[in-house]
């Protein structure tokens, strides 16, 4: 077998604007000499075509020390929360970006689904647009004339191929960009979280469409915050966290291994300022707890009592129709619930606007829901249809222990994520 | 060692990423290997210009001859400035259309990486096919007014002089310029938005110091070597040579101003290069 991906040691380090500084005295003499040598600093900057250097900024590594190699025709997961490198690590290996450090051996032409639709004219006919989007992703024209037909197929738009795609809905918007992507047939594919897009018959067919490729013997990098899709499609699986690869192991033990890593301090998780994306001002998450009925921090409850899961967070300002919540689900990545605080509407009537503070939102789950095994919870802060601040899928994995749940007293397993307590009645019937 | 050789089955190519240390070659080639990409950017950029206007590419006509009546106004009727014995309005347009050339092609090529962040920051492809797809797309604009410039001639009855072959060579001039310009100013842009800001500015000036409304003429002698650094100078007085047979013919100041220009764009070529590896980071 020959290796398809070769990654040595790679880092990117990226600069992150100016570290928060207290003033000092004798310091204006700093910034006047800072100033005054600042065109000349510049000027060889321009020259010698380096990044500005700013004293007084700090840098952080997306990426650090990362290596790992990838045989030909074989199919990598790549497991990380938010900011853990895994879009950095798909930039690098794409030559969207260059690593600060180390060397990445390619062989073949690689392609990515991450840049879905990218390129694509508002103004131009869906015709149009897959030339255009076809040549930016790589594509000679021929191969573009020849896969053509195959790409209007497969995007089910045909109707309105000669239609400027501004009057697409965007299901049909995406469909069409996906499309194209998924003809490009490179050597290499990168593939991340596109399978968000669509309805479920066309995730399945995006699906489907990459199991292909990989049965071709092309090789495929899979990103996804969807595990059951990661298990299904990927024998082979690596962890990043905080730019570093932690481990590369079978999927499903990766897997385990990143639900379960989330909580440092059991039952709980607290955000740190820099696991916080710039994107999610004014909100910022402080931490996520689980407690029992007698107020304990826990990260194993027993089913038969009610668990109160609290978000406590932080507003730098005044939100409009900010909602905060949660996502239930199992390990496999299946949904379970989703709720948020302002759910009901009287409640969202009074907290709809929320002033600038610190606030905990808390609910309960009632007894008696839950399955025995792990689960996980994500959370999601929002205003609908206007902006997400913040969201994460896996923040915080728990146990379910069923000891004294109905049907306990036979030692077995019962398949299906939750257990709830049903009022049978046995009537004997003449 | 023959027997050991391994004939590869197919050409997939090996790509070798690694961060650059000091000044990268140009790397022609990949722009080569893109080369359709070129041609499909610059359809794109004709294909969307005029869309959901009303004029369409009537606008390519009206700027040149909106600014040539004023010109004529200002400069023929009250200023008066000599123009070689040609009616001033043919006169100032055969300057007008290479300078908007020029015009439209600086400030579309400067604002090409910003205008495509998004590709930028999600595909790789060399970067230079932007600027170079936008400051090509301006040579359509060029075509549809030079047909007004045609009308023109018939009208004042103008001969062209034997010297009109080199009116290609004098386009070339001003799109080289355009885009070695644009090169650098492109590449600021991505880190400094100022260039945005200093564009409109740069282009008035530029003009002043460019022999549109007037004749280099009325320049005088000892300033002639200083005032033919401006390429542009050169571009302008070359069609006026070409089409209306003025005698503004090369000389030594055109040779300054061809290797100005080829300075310009050989120097924004390696500046581009050297900064594209941080177009995705900066952007």
């Amino acid at each position: 077998m020959t290796t398809a991906i070769k990654v040595e040691n790679i880092g990117k380090r990226y600069r992150i604007g100016s570290a928060p500084q207290k003033f000092r005295y004798g310091m204006l003499r700093d910034v006047i000499v800072d100033t005054a040598k600042a065109p000349f600093r510049y000027v060889s900057s321009l020259i010698r075509g380096e990044e500005l250097v700013n004293p007084r900024s700090s840098y952080i590594w997306a990426l650090k020390d990362v290596s790992f190699e990838v045989e030909e025709g074989h199919v990598l997961g790549i497991i990380g929360r938010n900011g853990a490198g895994k879009s950095t690590l798909l930039k690098v290996l794409s030559r969207v970006t260059e690593p600060t450090r180390g060397a990445v051996t390619v062989r073949g032409r690689v392609g990515s689904l991450l840049e879905v639709g990218t390129g694509f004219h508002p103004e131009l006919t869906g015709r149009e647009n897959i030339y255009l989007n076809g040549a930016i992703l790589g594509m000679k024209r021929v191969e573009i004339d020849s896969k053509f037909d195959a790409i209007v197929d497969f995007s089910e738009v045909e109707q309105f191929i000669d239609t400027p795609v501004k009057r697409y809905s965007s299901g049909m918007y995406l469909r069409l960009a996906f499309a194209v992507a998924a003809h490009l047939e490179p050597e290499i594919l990168v593939v991340d979280e596109v399978l968000a897009v669509g309805d479920a018959a066309f995730q399945k067919k995006c699906l489907g469409k990459m199991g292909d490729v990989a049965q071709q013997g092309r090789t495929v990098l899979f990103v996804s915050h969807n595990m059951s899709a990661i298990l299904r499609l990927t024998q082979e699986s690596i962890v990043l966290d905080k730019g570093r690869l932690l481990m590369r192991a079978p999927t499903q033990q990766a897997v385990d291994y990143y639900l379960s890593s989330g909580e440092a301090q059991a039952g709980e998780r607290i955000w740190d300022a820099e696991d916080i994306p710039l994107s999610a001002a004014p909100f910022q998450p402080v931490a996520l707890r689980l407690r029992d009925q007698r107020g304990k921090v826990v990260d194993t409850i027993r089913s038969m009592e009610p668990l109160s899961i609290e978000w406590e967070y932080h507003l730098a300002e005044q939100v409009t129709g900010l909602r905060v919540g949660f996502y239930l689900s199992t390990m496999r990545g299946e949904y379970l619930l989703t709720s948020f605080d302002t759910d009901d509407a009287k409640q969202y009537e009074k907290f709809g606007v929320r002033k600038a503070g610190h606030y905990i939102s808390r609910c309960t789950l009632p007894p008696d829901l839950l399955n025995e095994g792990r689960f996980s919870l994500g959370v999601n802060a929002s205003s609908f249809g206007v902006r997400r601040y913040f969201q994460d899928e896996q923040t915080l994995a728990f146990n379910v222990d069923i000891s004294g749940a109905p049907g306990t007293h036979w030692a077995e397993q019962r398949p299906g994520p939750i257990r709830p307590r049903l009022d049978w009645k046995i009537e004997t019937v003449e | 060692m023959s027997q050991n050789a391994v004939v590869k089955p197919d050409n997939i190519p090996t790509i070798y990423i690694r961060p650059s240390k000091g000044i990268t070659s140009l790397n022609l080639r990949d722009l080569w290997v893109y080369r359709e990409l070129v041609f499909f950017m610059l359809w794109r950029n004709i294909k969307i210009r005029y869309k959901q206007t009303l004029l369409g590419a009537a606008w390519a006509v009206i700027q040149p001859i909106a600014t040539m009546i004023v010109f004529n106004f200002i400069f023929g009727r009250v200023a008066k400035v000599p123009t070689d014995g040609i009616p001033y309005p043919i006169f100032s347009f055969a300057a007008l259309l290479p300078w908007g050339l020029f015009s439209t092609a600086l400030n579309t090529g400067s604002r090409s990486l910003t205008t495509s962040q998004n590709m930028i920051t999600k595909i790789y492809f060399p970067r230079l096919v932007l600027p170079i797809a936008s400051v090509l797309a301006g040579l359509v604009d060029f075509a549809i007014a030079f047909v007004i410039l045609v009308g023109m001639m018939f009208y004042y009855q103008v001969t062209p002089p034997a010297a009109i072959w080199t009116l290609p060579l004098f386009l070339l001039l001003a799109v080289i310029t355009a885009l070695g310009v644009a090169l650098w100013l492109a590449a600021i842009n991505v880190q400094y938005r100022d260039v945005n800001h200093a564009l409109p500015f740069l282009t008035q000036f530029w003009l002043f110091l460019t022999p549109v409304a007037y004749s280099s003429a009325i320049i005088s002698e000892k300033w002639q070597v200083v005032y033919s650094l401006n390429p542009m100078a050169g571009v302008v007085n070359g069609f006026r040579w070409a089409l209306l047979g003025t005698n503004t013919g090369p000389d030594l100041s055109l040779l300054i101003s061809v290797g100005i220009s080829l300075a310009i764009l050989i120097s924004g070529l390696y500046y581009f290069r050297n900064m594209e590896r941080t177009f995705a980071d900066t952007i």
